[in-house]
């Protein structure tokens, strides 16, 4: 977990002053003909996996969902899904999400476990401009896939940071953790999490005092069912206001799911259901 | 220094374009050219502000009360970011405009349009709130001579101008090709909050501001005089309304505007009219299909993506761009409303 984190961290310091000043800011990208000609895409895979190789067959082992252009820059639903289930011989072991031009491209690193049962995953993201956006799977035996989206940025009426900023703040921190289904012993079970949060990217310059607002934003989640890990996740502003995620977690009998939030400031919120399966 | 020249270039370019367009067939080759070049560079999209820019044609709704209606559009460069009705309102001291365009130079032809009828100051720029079809044009109102207006708008709007300035400056090179200079996004010098009253000399306007509904910054203008409403986009009529804001709060403000004593009402997008509150009662009907729809599907479980897709898409009345704006409503709505029990 450590190192996730560390390298997590390191790439995203290395990164953010890359998409900030980089092509993106700019404002011309208008084509997602090749997207391995992406330059922000290139030193990101040079940091995260270094020369190793990526397959991008389109019947591969993952599948991303992304709508072609962002209707509300602010929320725009992913879905990453994995074509096969997990187990302790055979999983997927962690999912990076990558949105190649916004400020700060590794936008979350999800670490999955077999007791994850299927390693799919939803969320929001904001996107500030045309990019490509990546879900890049690595199994426990080390390969590595990926499937990528090109979505168009929204016109001007949206945008990234969100609605009302004084509602999110009044509510930091409330959260809300649901099951879907009664659940069958054996078989994955649909959880998702809701977290109160303005997700402050920090981007934004106060006027009259001419500094950035400073950065308020989930880093981490932590997911465990009856005392054992489940799912976390090395999260950023690249996830909309009021991060959302729903994942499958495979209960074996009786037990306390539970999620732990970190935010940037280190402030700590957690939340837990009890679940019994139906049968 | 790229700037500087293309800068000059640009007087040249407009100075030899005047004069060939009109002496026949021939230069008007030439004038093609030219303007395939200027859409190329991007500074040549900008215009000149030593040249007077055509005047807006504006409509006098009311006495002193003069209005521009914006193209039932997409904010995009084919219709030159002009699609957000803009006005102002004539005292005997001085003018206030309220919004002022989607470009600086929609602002800029709003300003020549308020030469044409008055040689009185504009003393106030008010915007309806922090959207950039309304506000891109204040910076035209700046260096006036005698210290220029005063910039009114809802005490929330600095904060919402603030976090979406990067996402404009993006959004405007990236579309229309303006690289806008940094003072080009005017931040409010008058906050208001609850309800201010403004003298524009015998003329009194109440400017109000709400709570959260299109936006967490709408305000409202009322001319005392002539019981006009300016309502910025807390009422579309043609053009399908566009949540930025809460649902649930724009409802609540809206029957608060019921009560209103109005005797015109000015929409942010599409015509004015006299039916209050008869007019809102589209948007309504709208509004409270969406909310009603989306928390059903919200109750069925169903995730955000499914209810994007599955959500209606409205029939009657016919909205315009509801093609670009009604999955974005489902989206924003749900994002709502999936916190409510």
């Amino acid at each position: 977990m450590k190192t996730v984190r560390r390298a997590f961290t390191s790439a995203l310091l290395a990164l953010l002053g890359l998409g900030l000043f980089g092509g993106a800011a700019q404002g011309q990208l208008k084509s997602g003909d090749n997207p391995e000609a992406s330059e922000i895409w290139q030193k990101v895979r040079l940091s995260l996996f270094e020369s190793r190789p990526i397959s991008t067959a389109s019947d591969g082992i993952i599948v991303l969902d992304a709508p072609s252009r962002a209707e509300d820059s602010a929320v725009v639903p992913v879905s990453i899904r994995t074509r096969f289930p997990q187990s302790a011989t055979r999983y997927v072991d962690k999912i990076y999400l990558i949105i190649d031009n916004n400020p700060s491209p590794i936008s979350a690193i999800f670490q999955f476990t077999p007791g994850s049962g299927q390693a799919d995953i939803e969320t929001r993201i904001r996107i500030d401009e045309y990019t490509h956006v990546r879900a890049i799977a690595e199994l426990n035996d080390g390969k590595l896939y990926m499937a990528t989206r090109w979505v168009k940025a929204s016109g001007g009426c949206s945008a990234p940071p969100g609605k009302d900023a004084q509602a999110a703040q009044a509510s930091l921190g409330k959260m809300r953790l649901r099951i879907d289904g009664d659940g069958v012993a054996g078989q994955p079970v649909l959880a998702q999490l809701m977290i109160s949060h303005p997700n402050d990217s920090g981007l934004a310059m106060d006027q009259l005092s001419r500094q950035f607002t400073p950065a308020h934003f989930v880093r981490r989640v932590d997911i465990s069912y009856a005392g054992k890990p489940l799912m976390s996740a090395d999260v950023d502003f690249s996830i909309s206001e009021n991060p959302n995620f729903r994942f499958y977690f495979l209960p074996q009998g009786e037990g306390e799911l539970k999620a732990e939030v970190l935010d940037s400031r280190d402030l700590r919120f957690q939340s837990s259901l009890n679940f019994r399966p139906a049968r | 220094m790229l700037t500087a020249l293309h800068c000059c270039a640009i007087f040249d370019v407009r100075t030899g374009l005047d004069v060939l367009a009109r002496s026949g067939p021939r230069p008007m080759v030439l004038a093609a050219v030219l303007l395939l070049l200027a859409a190329w560079f991007p500074a040549f999209a900008q215009t000149d502000p030593q040249v007077r820019p055509q005047p807006l044609s504006m409509h006098q709704v009311a006495p002193g009360i003069h209005l521009q209606y914006g193209a039932q559009e997409e904010w995009m460069p084919a219709n030159a970011g002009n699609v957000a009705n803009v006005g102002f309102i004539v005292g005997s001291r001085c003018v206030a405009v309220i919004d002022s365009g989607g470009t600086p130079e929609v602002g800029r032809r709003l300003r020549a349009a308020v030469e044409n009828v008055t040689p009185l100051p504009v003393c106030y720029v008010i915007s309806t709130h922090a959207h950039p079809d309304h506000i891109l044009g204040n910076v035209a109102f700046l260096g006036v001579p005698g210290g220029g207006p005063r910039f009114v708008a809802h005490a929330r709007l600095a904060a919402a101008l603030s976090r979406r300035d990067r996402a404009y400056r993006n959004v405007v090179l990236r579309d229309f090709r303006i690289a806008l200079a940094p003072e080009a996004i005017v931040y409010p010098t008058l906050a208001v909050e609850g309800v201010l009253e403004i003298d524009l000399g015998g003329r009194l306007l109440q400017l109000r501001a709400w709570p959260t509904a299109h936006t967490d910054n709408d305000l409202t203008v009322l001319d005392r005089q002539t019981g006009t409403l300016f309502l910025g986009d807390l009422l579309f009529v043609g053009h399908i309304p566009v949540l930025d804001g809460r649902l649930v709060g724009w409802l609540a403000v809206m029957a608060e505007l019921r009560g209103m004593d109005v005797s015109l009402a000015i929409p942010g997008h599409g015509p004015s009219g006299r039916d209050w509150p008869g007019m809102m009662a589209p948007q309504r009907a709208y509004l409270e299909s969406l909310q009603r729809e989306t928390r059903a599907a919200i109750k069925r479980k169903m995730t955000i993506a499914q209810a994007v897709e599955q959500v209606g898409r409205p029939v009657a009345p016919e909205w315009l761009l509801a093609e670009l704006f009604h999955r974005r409503n489902v989206t924003a709505a749900y994002a709502e409303l999936e916190w409510e029990d």
